[in-house]
């Protein structure tokens, strides 16, 4: 049969029967439909969490001071993993790789000044901080290298502190005291949002790490050492660099294990994408039952048509229909039925989706690849489900179909 | 006696045909042997009682059904060796059938049910399947009810359609299974009527019926009984339908006035 034709005579008889087309249709539109609202909120979420990481900085490096082969067990005193201010400097000035050096020392202390008392973080950094966060500022200056070899007691604020300890915005060359450590207030940070894990990156105060060190901290050690590359293409090789000359600072012999853990922001993102498509795939695979349930439906009215319509295939063998045209016939009738669906059901998802976002804040979203799947999916129902009751009514004997009753 | 295979006008050659069905242990014989010649332009009844074979020996000439034993030409066509898409090309191109209920498409134009067998053409042909099967319809004489829904046809109307549909891809023989045992007697008469009409424009007709009053318009009279031909013979006196149901229908208008 002419393609044109089997079109007709499918979508004929699919308008037919207009109220059960659509009751058909039902499970097949709130299948897709929740296959992709689940979809949109899941890809929503990575999408998130995607732009957090990128906010974190650009090529980033992260050495932290525990060693990757820790598991639990307890390595004695003289190799407890430890990090200090003058591994930064070896690597600022023997990386080759490394465009930007910060070692970072973190304080929470009670920032008082201005309207009154604040409790924030306060962040003991080089100036290649700014470049490897990659962070700009909204007023006044950076504090520089020379700021850091005289330890000088000026901060630049985020954004957060800076409007409940200034809420005028004349926070620049204001005074502050940290700890009672009075410090000058010579820059405010732009607003950066949250982290993934919800924390506000704006409240924070940066301030040189040798004065944050001998004033505040009192402590040798450091939490973490922030480096960044010139090039994406560098983080690899740069992780290698940075093992190799902090090894060697560190005098570990070479059967010993690394007392730090060099990460970059690739593997960051990766674990978090890692995580999140597990949760998109979870969610589409629970929302996909329903479009399953879906095809079910198909599969039990396309029984029933094959059933009731048996004259109607009888005689449309007698007038010359081949088995294959009759099977093809009710095959286009399933997927045309569950395409439509898919096409309303995309609609209510996009729908969906939409208000979830405006009622709970969250991001989600629709790409045209789901879009795409979902139908494709949708139009597998339609084949898988449709092939028993079309091959049923194609294999039918046209005397006994005829003479049913 | 020769065989006559190269015979052109020779349709239908039928040789012993045997049909048995099986119902679990028990055999029905429901045809015991036929044989059976048909030219081509003929108008043949096929008489006798219920339960003779009748409708399974039309199915088997209509290529629907095949036989258990025996040899079924038609057209020189060997039918026993196709296979199931070959028969139904035979169905589509060479046969035409009119069943007993109509068979019409429910909630379908006559226009379409009309249609339906040009849909399922193989053979490459073009041509406008629709004008086609206006031009079929106007041939039975409801060019003005082609939009008309089978529900909104009178019985014998719908047979008119039904019978415009078998006609539509112009076969080489149409084959009526009890055409007339839904319809009153004037309106059978001009079912009849028709019959006539389109064999006289040279369509081959073979007619099942149970009603000699029918067999009557015939030219040739072929009985069955319990699977057998015990009859075969030109119709003698043979009826113009035309003309009876005419006078029938005076007749009716006499005895209400
Ligand atoms: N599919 C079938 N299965 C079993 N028996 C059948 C079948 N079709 C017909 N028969 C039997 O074959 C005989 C002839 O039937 P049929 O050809 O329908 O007779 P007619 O049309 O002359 O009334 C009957 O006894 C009928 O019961
Ligand atoms: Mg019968």
């Amino acid at each position: 049969m002419k393609t044109s034709n089997l079109i007709r005579v499918a979508g004929v008889s699919i308008l037919k029967n207009k109220m059960r087309t659509l009751l058909t249709m039902l499970g097949i539109i709130i299948g897709v439909g929740a296959v992709i609202v689940m979809v949109a909120i899941g890809e929503g979420a990575q999408s998130q969490i995607e732009q957090q990481i990128q906010s974190l900085g650009t090529n980033m490096l992260i050495v932290t001071p525990e060693a990757a082969s820790q598991g639990g067990v307890s390595m004695g005193a003289q190799s407890r993993p430890r990090l200090t201010t003058e591994d930064a400097e070896v690597l600022a000035s023997e990386a080759f790789l490394l465009a930007h050096v910060s070692p970072v020392i973190n304080s929470f202390t009670q920032a008082v000044g201005g309207t009154g008392n604040w409790r924030t973080s306060v962040l003991g950094v080089s100036p290649d901080y700014q470049q490897i966060r990659d962070w700009a500022l909204g007023e006044g200056v950076f504090f520089d290298e020379a700021a850091v070899r005289s330890m000088r007691r000026d901060v630049v604020i985020g954004s957060t502190v800076a409007e409940n300890l200034f809420p005028n915005g004349d926070a620049v060359g204001q005074r502050l005291r940290l700890r009672d450590v009075p410090v000058t207030v010579i820059g405010v940070l732009e607003p950066k949002g949250q982290t993934a894990g919800g924390n506000d990156m704006d409240d924070t105060i940066l301030a040189p790490y040798t004065m944050v060190q001998t004033r505040m901290a009192g402590r040798q050690f450091i939490g973490q050492i922030l480096a960044s590359t010139s090039s994406p293409d560098d983080l690899g090789p740069a992780q290698e660099e940075i093992r190799q000359i902090l090894r060697d600072t560190h005098g570990l012999a070479p059967n010993e294990p690394d007392d730090f853990t060099v990460r970059n922001q690739g593997e960051l993102a990766d674990a978090a994408q890692g995580m999140t498509q597990v949760m998109t795939l979870l969610l589409a695979s629970i929302a996909s039952i329903s479009l399953l349930v879906g095809g079910i439906g198909i599969m039990n009215i396309m029984l029933v048509s094959v059933t009731e319509r048996t004259r109607e295939i009888g005689l449309r063998l007698a007038v010359g229909a081949r088995g294959s045209d009759v099977m093809v016939q009710f095959l286009v009738e399933s997927v045309v039925m569950s395409l439509a669906g898919g096409v309303f059901g995309v609609a209510l998802g996009v729908a969906g989706g939409q208000t979830i976002a405006a009622f709970t804040g969250w991001n989600t979203l629709v790409s045209p690849a789901t879009i795409g799947l979902a139908l494709g999916f949708a139009a597998s129902v339609g084949i898988f489900f449709g092939f028993y009751p079309a091959r049923r009514a194609a294999r039918m004997d046209p005397i006994e179909a005829l003479r049913y009753e | 006696m020769e065989p006559d295979a190269g015979d052109p006008q020779r349709l239908i050659e039928a040789r012993h045909i045997e049909r048995v069905f099986r119902m679990g242990r028990t055999e029905v014989r429901a045809l015991r042997g036929v044989d059976l010649q048909v030219q081509a332009g003929e108008l043949v009844a096929i008489m006798g009682a219920s339960g003779s074979g009748k409708s399974t020996l039309m199915n088997i000439l209509g290529c629907l059904d095949q036989p258990t034993r025996g040899s079924y030409r038609l057209e020189g066509t060997q039918v026993e060796t196709q296979d199931r898409d070959e028969l139904a090309d035979i169905r589509n191109r060479k046969i035409g059938f009119v069943f007993q209920g109509f068979n019409l498409l429910p909630r379908t134009s006559a226009l379409e049910n009309v249609e339906l067998p040009l849909l399922y053409d193989r053979s490459g042909r073009r041509f406008n399947s629709r004008r086609v099967a206006a031009e079929a319809l106007d041939r039975v004489g409801l060019a003005d009810r082609m939009d008309h829904d089978p529900s909104e046809l009178s019985g014998g109307q719908q047979q008119r359609v039904a019978i415009a549909r078998a006609l539509v891809t112009g076969p080489s023989l149409v084959l009526a299974d009890e055409p007339t045992g839904n319809l009153d007697s004037v309106t059978s008469l001009e079912i009849m009527a028709l019959f006539q009409e389109l064999h006289a424009e040279g369509v081959t007709f073979l007619i099942v019926t149970h009603e000699s009053e029918v067999s009557r318009y015939a030219e040739r009279i072929v009985e069955l009984r319990d699977g057998r031909v015990t009859r075969d013979a030109p119709v003698q006196d043979r009826g113009d339908a035309r003309d009876d149901a005419a006078a029938s229908l005076d007749a009716e208008w006499t005895a209400v006035a």
